[in-house]
């Protein structure tokens, strides 16, 4: 865990998932920095989750971009940003607007995402910006629209601690919003609050609650459906409120048409669901996910806001629904109109009211007047040649987007590709033709909203390295260089601000949801100091959304949208016996490109995984341990079994963040095919359709090294250490000479090896040393390598003469794998604290170990452990 | 009536007996004790090291005169034997008769001199005992000496000359040095290590003549004409056993005296021990049989049931900095696996010779510190399949925690099902924990595919130690490789009758002070399962 603040720390926002953690930044005097908890930002008063935590040990320069790049060959800013000028100023010339596209990111602060827009949508003069929070909001944003006629969230954090229900709707919140979780857990000490999980997969987030529906993949609208139907049959209608609604009878009706068997439960199990949400009048459904990712997440969306909106629990302190976020500034991208169907501050494109007044505030020269391509059509048209010169910022299509091999090659085969980023190393950089280097978080200046609707400031802690510009600039620059001047002339982010909080002035004087114009005249001082807002900020400040009945259709009212459950659209068949579901792990974000730096977050889960049912996994002759190719018609992945009863008979479930950087077989959306949600467009992620066999590896293999290597078979995943590289291998084919192949994965031809060799059984370990010193060790056999992985992991760089034993020595205890990442406690250390302390709860476990202590995201595995041991006991 | 007994040399063997019989039966045998050299029974092995300066005559000494007074033996040192009546019952030696009961022959061996042409010339001698030593160790410095045999006793009088400031060539007729005892990749570590001590060594080298000026050596002539310059040549290249005595009085001997397995010759009142026997068409050079050999002839002498058999031999070179072990057999043959231990930059090597997962011969160098448990294994024949993957990192690696492969998968599943082998569920054990039945003793079980994991674990031994307490433990021992399953329960402590073991579990191995813990990890039975912690599996891991 990183040291404390020192005093004059600045205060700052975390990059990862929506929940917006303020964090406190100073220098850690060893270079880097120390991150703590802000105790007074209004999302984490002071927690941290464990990404957060590890922050500091992401912010090294060693995989940074730091000159801009054209075909590989580093140049500078005029050269490259003239040719991209010139490239998209020719190709729109050519080919009109609708040519040009920029694929952004929900990781840009809003100032920079402001900029991306107005350049294309008022200036390039098309719609095609479009943003990976299609993969991860759209849903809900076309739901709230349907409903609200704009995409507000009603709520606020507090309500998840004023509810006496939380139902967790395709949300592993434990996971991936933990702080969220944390907060939760402690308002359920205090008042019990009830937690229903509504998941196909019992996931962490099922380890505190009190009820679990493992409903079938995408049956969410059946189950809402069925919970409608019970709301009228329970007489449990709001009727005051439902003046405010239109469509009741038409939902109500499409809800009773169909009945609850697609979601494979019970009727006792809907039933108690129904009761206990029904009879809790404080009650806040959160969603996630596991409702956007889907071709009917529009409609699961908008079946969950029906019952909020039919029993008029919406926008009171406690209850309403809750759509939590992935990514930092999903909410300022959706804001600003960073998606190709919306316009800007919460305007609508097809609206020409709204496009006139935009096109006036803008002084645009052209202004689109249509909806842009959403994602998947974007890399669609990419494929096609329709769009020939494409901006990427921030992002890693190539391994996010479904059908990513497909992506990844239509990137490559476009006529012209920029990306910003702040690595070269990501599978979407790689088939760029101008490489742009940026800042990265804890260089970069401006704002970006949570999930819960709190504008908050992210501040500069370190000087951009090298080369690297801010993204608003880079955007802005090459603004300039197409012919704009004026409408990019900016000299800070405060500026951009300052417009941005005008413009949505007059979205504000359109009625609309979105206005902070309180904030236009906001000086360069007062934006430098701005504390964590929530907006509105105009006539009305902040505060909770439609209470008072009030909604941003034209007619002022909400509107229930009749919903029918329907199922994925890949249907499973012989050939493609399996549900794929995907998903994060607790200690990675994305595609790694930040977590996959720090050694603490890598040592969680060092290697992408499927996990399987036992049952499943005897039938297909696959023990724990084994490799298992997962494949469909789309693509192909290697990944490494875990046997699990977390996962139904029948799905299985593969983490989304491993690359062709970190492993190459794990590229788990190139299984995911390109269907998308009719209204939103967002892609079906987690309903796959896949074969599942074991893998027959001829060998098995473990590496450590101090410098990064390069494996070339079948299998391979690599992790950072404290010490260097660990990596797990396998191959399908016999190699002769292992001494040789340990050299060149290495790049180690001059360095001493040792070596033993037991070729009848066909095991090789290598040591590669350079004046004793260990600089990279392998180790090979027939099965899974049984080996200390985590005491070899911290050899590279030290003497080690017995590394090749690939175990500690007898008086050594082994740590285990890491389960608390902020501590570094692995579970054997706590098996064995609980077993010879006989500790009981996590809290006494966190007394004696710190483990679970900081941020809390270890405690339900903790827990399990715990309670596992304590079975254990009892049967003896 | 002591009964007289007569021994016919005091080396190590003999030594090695006389303490024996003295010990478990002082009053037994009234003993004369013959001895060509002027001296009682001294390390002989441990020349070497008085040779190269490490230690000092007076250091080797194992029975000095005292202890042989306060025995009784009449010691007649420096006198050589004879004749010998048997009919009579009479040994004579140079200063008179003794009569005897018993006889023993312990007349040791004679280093085999190469009857090159001018071998008998001054400085021309063997390496067997301490005058040899001395006459090396007078060498000044700059002198040059050469040494016939790349054999164990020729390196080390090359070795210690060389430490001694003598400028030294080994001249060896193989293409490796210790070619009995070494394969080529350990012989080549072994010429590279004596050759950076400064030592010339040449190989494939046959000697032709020994070159002489007045008749003291001046040098040897090899067959390709190589003159090696010379002021002592040593010829360590083998001994024949001392059989001329035993020939003379008409005991039946082949190339050695033959004995049986009580050590008794053709005559059953004359016995014989040490190089000098041939037991089985077997001769003797290493000190391990010999001292097997002693024990025997002592129980026999005492009327006992006692009987000598061949083990395996294990060798180590007494050179400083030459680290080096060679037990059993290591050569290549059908069914033989090798597990190979390569080290260069360190000087390490290590081989092991597997045949049917057992250990048939070993070579180290560099590294021998674990080769006791390694020749071990060899002698005890121990099954070391569980053991394969770390055995060669000797008897620490084979404990301490788990090696788990799942731990790339960070979170391991929370249980784990102990099936017997074949993947079959123990029923027997089951039935006999559910019932709480007085289960002493143990149960060799695989572990192995369950439900929710499959990782082998290698073999666990279930153990009930009292009615509430029923765990499962590693079926390895820490650091014998064995199979703790065949142990007998008597709550916590267990006994191993068959190993003559006891352990207390828990605690520390008895045997070995210093051993590690021995692991259990408790288990319950669930659905007629036997469960236990997933987090435990690395617990019985051995392998």
């Amino acid at each position: 865990m990183t040291s404390a603040a020192s005093l004059n720390s600045v205060r700052s926002t975390c990059p990862y998932c929506g929940v917006g953690c303020g964090v406190l930044l100073g220098p850690d005097n060893e270079g880097g920095i120390a991150v703590q908890g802000d105790p007074e930002h209004p999302a984490n008063f002071g927690r941290l989750c464990s990404k957060g935590a590890a922050l500091g040990e992401t912010v090294g320069l060693g995989r940074r971009l730091l000159a801009p790049c054209i075909n590989g060959h580093e140049t500078d800013w005029d050269t490259a940003l003239d040719l991209v000028a010139r490239k998209f100023r020719e190709t729109v010339a050519e080919y009109g607007p609708d040519s040009a596209a920029f694929y952004v990111s929900g990781q840009l602060l809003t100032e920079d995402y402001y900029v991306a827009n107005k350049l294309m949508k008022g200036f390039i003069g098309s719609a095609n910006i479009d943003t990976n929070s299609r993969l991860c909001m759209a849903s809900t944003v076309a739901g709230h629209r349907r409903a609200f006629g704009t995409d507000t969230v009603p709520g606020t954090y507090e309500d998840l601690e004023k509810a006496d229900l939380v139902v967790l709707v395709g949300s592993n919140l434990a996971w991936c919003h933990p702080v969220l979780y944390q907060r939760l857990l402690a308002a359920r000490e205090k008042r019990g609050t009830k937690i229903v999980v509504i998941d196909p997969r019992r996931t962490a987030s099922c380890d505190g609650a009190d009820m679990h529906l493992a409903l079938q993949p995408s049956s969410d609208v059946a189950l809402f459906n069925q919970l409608l139907t019970a709301i009228q049959a329970a007489g449990a209608i709001d009727k005051d409120f439902l003046r405010n609604v239109e469509g009741f009878e038409d939902a109500l009706a499409a809800a009773g048409a169909e009945d609850g068997l697609s979601t494979g439960l019970t009727a006792a199990e809907i039933s108690a669901f129904c009761k206990l949400w029904i009879g809790t009048e404080k009650v806040v459904t959160v969603f996630s996910q596991g409702v956007n990712q889907s071709t009917s997440g529009s409609d699961k969306v908008n079946a969950i806001l029906n019952c909020h909106l039919a029993t008029g629990r919406i926008g009171k302190p406690g209850s309403g629904p809750f759509s939590v976020t992935g990514q930092p500034n999903a909410m300022g991208g959706r804001e600003v109109g960073g998606l190709a169907n919306m316009l800007a501050c919460h305007l609508d494109i097809e609206n020409a009211d709204h496009r006139a007044a935009v096109r006036e505030f803008w002084q645009a020269p052209r202004m689109p007047d249509k909806q842009g391509l959403k994602a998947v059509d974007m890399f669609q048209a990419v494929a096609e040649g329709r769009i020939k010169a494409l901006w990427i910022i921030h992002t890693n299509p190539a391994v996010s987007m479904p059908d990513a091999d497909a992506v990844r090659d239509a990137i490559a085969g476009c006529g012209f590709t920029v990306v910003s980023d702040i690595t070269a190393e990501t599978d979407t950089a790689r088939q760029a033709e101008v490489l742009l280097p940026a800042t990265a978080w804890a260089e970069k200046d401006g704002t970006v909203t949570n999930s819960d609707r709190t504008i908050s400031r992210q501040r500069a802690v370190l000087p951009a390295p090298g080369n690297a510009r801010p993204d608003w600039e880079i955007l802005a620059d090459a603004g300039r260089r197409m012919g704009w001047q004026a409408a990019f002339n900016y000299r800070n982010p405060a500026e951009i601000f300052r417009e941005h909080a005008a413009l949505s002035g007059i979205a504000g004087g359109f009625g609309r949801d979105f206005d902070i114009s309180g904030l236009a005249d906001l000086d360069d001082h007062g934006y430098a100091t701005l504390p964590p807002t929530r907006w509105p900020v105009a006539s009305r400040k902040g505060g909770r959304f439609f209470s008072n009945g009030r909604f941003f259709h034209p007619d002022g009212k909400a509107r229930m949208i009749p919903v029918r459950n329907r199922p994925p659209a890949a249907s499973l068949e012989d050939r493609f016996p399996f549900r794929l579901n995907t998903g994060r792990v607790r200690d990675h974000w994305h595609t790694m490109t930040r977590t996959g730096m720090s050694p603490r977050l890598s040592a969680h889960m060092a290697e992408p995984f499927l996990e399987i049912h036992p049952q499943d996994a005897a039938k297909l002759g696959i023990d724990a341990a084994d490799l298992i190719v997962v494949e469909n018609d789309t693509g192909k992945s290697i990944l490494r079994a875990r046997i699990t009863e977390t996962v139904a008979p029948g799905q299985v479930f593969a983490p989304m963040h491993w690359t062709a950087e970190t492993a190459p077989s794990a590229r788990i959306d190139a299984l995911v095919p390109a269907a998308t949600d009719p209204i939103s467009g967002q892609p079906e992620s987690k309903a796959a359709c896949v074969a599942v066999r074991r893998l027959g590896a001829d060998w098995y293999g473990f590496a450590v090294s101090s410098l990064p290597m390069a494996p070339d078979c079948d299998y391979w995943a690599l992790a950072v250490t404290e010490s260097g590289y660990r990596a797990e291998l396998a191959g399908v084919s016999q190699v002769e000479d292992w001494e040789e192949f340990a050299r060149r994965i290495f790049d180690l031809h001059e360095a001493d090896s040792a070596s033993v060799i037991d070729a009848a059984r066909g095991v090789a370990r290598i040591a590669l040393t350079d004046s004793g010193q260990l600089k990279a060790a392998l180790f090979i056999a027939p099965e899974p390598v049984a080996v200390m992985r985590d005491y070899l992991a911290g050899l590279p760089g030290g003497i080690a003469q017995d590394v090749l034993s690939g175990r500690r020595p007898a008086n050594q205890p082994d740590p285990g794998p890491i389960l608390c990442s902020c501590f570094g406690v692995g579970i054997h250390t706590i098996v064995t604290a609980v077993e010879t302390q006989g500790l009981m709860s996590v809290d006494a476990v966190g007394a004696a170990l710190q483990a679970g202590t900081n941020c809390g995201s270890c405690r339900p595995e903790i827990a399990s452990l715990i309670e596992s041991l304590q079975v254990r006991e009892a049967a003896e | 009536m002591a009964q007289k007994l007569v021994v016919i040399g005091a080396g190590m063997a003999s030594g090695r007996a006389l303490e024996h019989l003295t010990e478990a039966a002082p009053d037994t045998f009234h003993i004369t004790l013959f001895n060509a050299e002027p001296r009682g029974n001294y390390n002989r092995i441990m020349l070497s090291p008085v040779l190269a300066g490490d230690q000092a005559y007076e250091d080797i000494v194992t029975h000095d005169d005292e202890w042989y007074a306060e025995r009784g033996i009449a010691c007649r040192f420096g006198e050589k034997v004879t004749s010998i009546d048997r009919k009579a019952k009479i040994v004579t030696g140079e200063n008179g008769a003794v009569p005897y009961d018993k006889l023993v022959f312990a007349t040791g061996s004679d280093p085999f001199m190469i009857p090159l042409p001018g071998h008998d010339s001054e400085g021309v001698i063997p390496y067997r005992d301490l005058e040899d030593t001395r006459t090396m160790m007078a060498m000044s410095k700059g002198q040059k000496a050469v040494v016939i045999g790349g054999g164990l006793l020729g390196l080390e009088a090359a070795a210690g000359m060389k430490a001694r400031g003598a400028d030294v060539t080994v001249v060896h007729i193989m293409g490796h040095l210790m070619e009995r005892q070494l394969d080529e990749a350990a012989g080549d570590l072994l010429k590279k290590s004596l050759e950076s001590k400064g030592i010339t060594v040449k190989l494939n080298a046959n000697s032709k003549e020994i070159v002489s000026k007045n008749g003291k050596v001046s040098a040897l002539k090899l067959d390709d004409g190589t003159e090696l310059p010379c002021d002592l040549l040593v010829m360590a290249v083998g001994i024949r056993p001392n059989v001329a005595l035993a020939k003379e009085c008409g005991i039946a001997v082949d190339r050695g005296i033959h004995v049986d397995d009580q050590m008794i010759t053709s005559d059953t009142d004359v016995l014989a021990v040490g190089e000098c026997v041939e037991h089985d068409g077997t001769l003797f050079g290493l000190v391990a049989p010999l001292y097997d050999q002693a024990k025997v002839l002592a129980q026999t002498l005492l009327g006992e049931d006692a009987a000598f058999t061949q083990k395996s031999l294990s060798t180590k070179l007494k050179v400083t900095g030459c680290d080096l072990f060679s037990a059993g057999d290591f050569a290549d043959a059908e069914g033989r696996e090798h597990i190979v231990f390569r080290d260069p930059a360190r000087g390490v090597y290590k081989r092991l010779v597997l045949e049917s997962n057992r250990i048939v011969g070993a070579v180290m160098y560099g590294d021998t510190a674990d080769a006791n448990w390694f020749f071990g294994l060899i002698r005890d024949g121990d099954d070391i399949s569980e053991m394969r993957d770390t055995l060669i990192f000797g008897p620490a690696y084979q404990e301490g925690g788990s090696a788990d492969p799942l731990s790339a998968v960070a979170a391991l599943p929370l249980d784990a099902e102990i099936r017997g082998c074949n993947g079959r569920r123990e029923e027997r054990i089951v039935q006999a924990i559910e019932e709480g039945s007085e289960v002493l003793g143990a149960a060799r079980a695989a572990t192995n595919a369950s439900a929710s994991c499959g990782t082998r674990i290698g073999l666990a031994a279930i153990c009930r130690a009292t009615k509430a307490e029923t765990f499962a433990m590693p079926n390895t021992s820490t650091h014998k490789g064995k199979c703790l399953s065949e142990g007998i329960l008597h709550g916590r402590p267990v006994i191993w009758p068959r190993h003559d073991w006891l352990f207390d579990l828990n605690a520390r191995d008895a045997e070995e002070a210093d051993e590690s813990l021995i692991n259990t990890c408790p288990l319950r039975v669930r659905d007629k399962r036997i469960m236990i912690e997933g987090n435990a599996i690395g617990h019985l891991s051995t392998a």
